[in-house]
């Protein structure tokens, strides 16, 4: 039998049973949308972090107090009973060989105030060197000055949203807020360029980091950012700088230097796992739909008994029978992936529409598996009854009987 | 053409073991006009499916064209229904989803013959059997007897040596059935085998050849024109 004649006599079956048809695509396609939807949003969501942290450059290093073994982990939040990493080691940092520059970073919550107005903003204590790793920029006016690290220069540098919280439609620039009980003059807008590191920089204000050494009562920097030169090795001036630091230190290794490459490494690992698993839950939904498809297939043997003894009559070998069962279902199968994916990828693509922060992804692999899923499920499922139709004696389905297939 | 030797068919009904054909012999040359009578039960249709390759014998032997049947395997015998016999059946098993072109084309379909050589072969055909008006209907569109000439067309398609019809009058009026009969003799006239298993003792005597079966085996096989009385 020829494949455009098995086509359109299939066709012609489905066609003929609509609402059966119309079922069975609608749990299909409803199983392959659910697969790309959810594996798009993953993937979404992955790639908008990526992107995100990838900003940092892959030269810098991130050192934190404490010690942790972590290849590949989440970084420790907080320096747990280890010495603190003090300007002083920045200073030595700052030295060696193998870096460029080192930005110091102290973070906090400090209450600020304008007037009468008071808020609660993420407070930056950094140096100029940080503007320049992190590619920071100014709208308005300049980033942190340059000056000895120990100097507690009262300036500050303001996000867009914390501008906007503390002096509402008023000009920002040159004015004076105070930050705890010290007094800081406004030198810089930050251009707006959304969040980063877990840290929403608009709604941030940056100071000196001597100066939040002393609003924050800390001697220790909540996080070092290095900078390696030009053509070091990365794996050299790692060594260089735990060197460093345990000899400064006493001998005891206390702080953990992760890269940005480990770091994008855990958080892609997570949020691969996380793609991977919502796509798991979505594809059980294309398991029930092979159910489904199967019992359609069963019932449509069980309705076709004579036909099928009729076919085998007219000289359709027991293949061609099997062939014309699997074919029914793979065609419904393939019917329901492509109204599937039409309906998953648009409304993927509705959602970017509406939150443009939502990445549009096409994710290959999902589509892939999605496809296999499907169309192994199908076959796997139609095989079965297929293979009963196909064994079923001529005389006997002629007469009707579904009787033991020999 | 067809030669039988000894051959044996047994249906289990539960523990009740049938014989529906009982060490048959039997030869047909080609180009015959048999006709089968018989109580039913008698083994009628288990003989016309056993030539028809439709059902395998338990026991004996069974040549068509001279080539041994009993060794084929079911894809084989796929094959040689496909090329060397048609089927008339009493209730027509027309697929009612397609046309009557369609349903006289699917042989053709099956053996996996191109659209273009198909269409002027059921065109020759439908234009023959007079059915060139109703070639678009839907089989619950036709008349009983459009329905067994449509049957009969598909039967007949691929050309085959061999046509077997098992009853073909036994849902129609007499009229429509003479019809139908008229037709088989006319395709035998034009070179075909023709094997009728009929209750209908008017039918069964046209036949050149009658043969007549009781409980699995062949009671009576005459030949040349005689009346029917003898075979009641
Ligand atoms: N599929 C079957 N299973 C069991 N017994 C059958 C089957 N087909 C036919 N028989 C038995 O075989 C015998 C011959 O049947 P059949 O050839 O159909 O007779 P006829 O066509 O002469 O009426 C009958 O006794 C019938 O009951
Ligand atoms: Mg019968």
């Amino acid at each position: 039998m020829r494949f455009a004649d098995l086509l359109q006599f299939n066709g012609r079956l489905l066609l003929r049973q609509r609402f059966r048809t119309a079922m069975s695509l609608l749990a299909m396609a409803v199983g392959v949308a659910a697969v790309l939807l959810l594996t798009g949003l993953g993937e979404g969501a992955r790639q908008f972090v990526l992107n995100e942290f990838s900003l940092l450059g892959s030269d810098v290093l991130i050192m934190l107090p404490g010690r942790k073994e972590t290849t590949g982990g989440m970084p420790p939040i907080t320096g747990e009973g280890t010495r603190d990493i003090t300007l002083e080691d920045v200073e030595a940092l700052g030295r060696l060989n193998g870096v460029r520059r080192v930005a110091p970073l102290i973070v906090g919550n400090a209450q600020t105030h304008v007037g009468g107005r008071s808020r609660e903003l993420l407070t930056v204590g950094t140096s100029e060197v940080f503007f320049a790793i992190r590619k920071l920029k100014t709208l308005q006016g300049r980033p942190l000055p340059v000056m000895p690290l120990k100097r507690a220069e009262p300036v500050c540098i303001l996000g867009t949203d914390a501008r906007r919280e503390l002096f509402g439609a008023r000009p920002a620039l040159g004015e004076w807020l105070r930050i705890g009980d010290r007094r800081f003059r406004v030198i810089g807008i930050l251009d707006d360029r959304g969040e980063s590191l877990g840290m929403e920089m608009s709604e941030a204000i940056l100071i000196p980091v001597a100066a939040a050494q002393q609003i924050f009562d800390v001697q220790g920097m909540f996080r070092v950012f290095l900078q390696v030169r030009p053509g070091s090795p990365m794996e050299d001036v790692r060594g260089e700088i735990l060197a460093l630091m345990q000899q400064r230190h006493g001998g005891e290794r206390d702080v953990t230097l992760i890269t940005q490459d480990a770091l994008l490494g855990a958080f892609d690992d997570i949020l691969r796992l996380l793609t991977l698993g919502v796509g798991a839950i979505a594809a059980i939904s294309l398991l029930v739909a092979g159910i489904l498809i199967m019992n359609i297939t069963l019932i449509s043997v069980s309705q076709r008994t004579r036909e099928i003894g009729l076919l085998k009559a007219l000289g359709a070998s027991a293949a061609t029978v099997r062939l014309l069962f699997v074919c029914e279902a793979l065609q419904l199968a393939l019917l329901g992936c492509l109204i599937g994916i039409a309906s998953g990828y648009g409304l993927l693509a509705l959602g970017h529409w509406l939150w443009p922060l939502l990445p549009f992804v096409v994710s290959l692999w999902a589509l892939g598996a999605a496809l296999l899923i499907a169309i192994a499920t199908a076959l796997l499922f139609a095989w079965l009854p297929a293979s009963r139709a196909a064994r079923l004696p001529p005389v006997l389905a002629l007469q009707g009987m579904q009787g033991g297939a020999r | 053409m067809i030669r039988l030797e000894a051959v044996c068919r047994t249906y289990r009904l539960g523990d009740q073991p049938v014989k529906a054909l009982d060490r048959v012999d039997l030869d047909i040359d080609a180009g015959a006009y048999v006709s089968v009578m018989g109580p039913s039960g008698s083994g009628k249709s288990t003989l016309l499916n056993v030539i028809g390759l439709l059902d395998t014998p338990d026991s004996g032997r069974y040549q068509l064209e001279g080539r041994e049947m009993t060794c084929l395997d079911e894809e084989a015998r796929a094959a040689e229904r496909n090329r060397r016999i048609g089927f008339v059946f009493q209730a027509y098993h027309l697929i009612d989803r397609l046309s009557a072109r369609e349903n006289i084309e699917l042989p053709l379909v099956l053996a996996g013959m191109a659209p273009s050589e198909r269409r002027p072969l059921v065109d020759d055909i439908v234009d023959r059997l007079g059915l060139t008006e109703r070639a678009g209907h839907l089989p619950r569109q036709l008349s009983g007897g459009q329905r067994q000439r449509v049957a009969i067309a598909r039967a007949v398609i691929r050309k085959p040596a061999l046509l077997l019809a098992d009853e073909p009058t036994g849902n129609l009026d007499s009229h429509s059935g003479a019809e139908v009969i008229e037709l088989l003799e006319e395709l035998n006239d034009q070179g075909i085998t023709l094997l009728v298993v009929t209750h209908d003792p008017n039918i069964g005597r046209r036949a050149g050849r009658r043969l007549r079966m009781e409980d699995g085996r062949i009671t009576a096989d005459r030949s040349g024109t005689e009346t029917g009385d003898a075979l009641r």
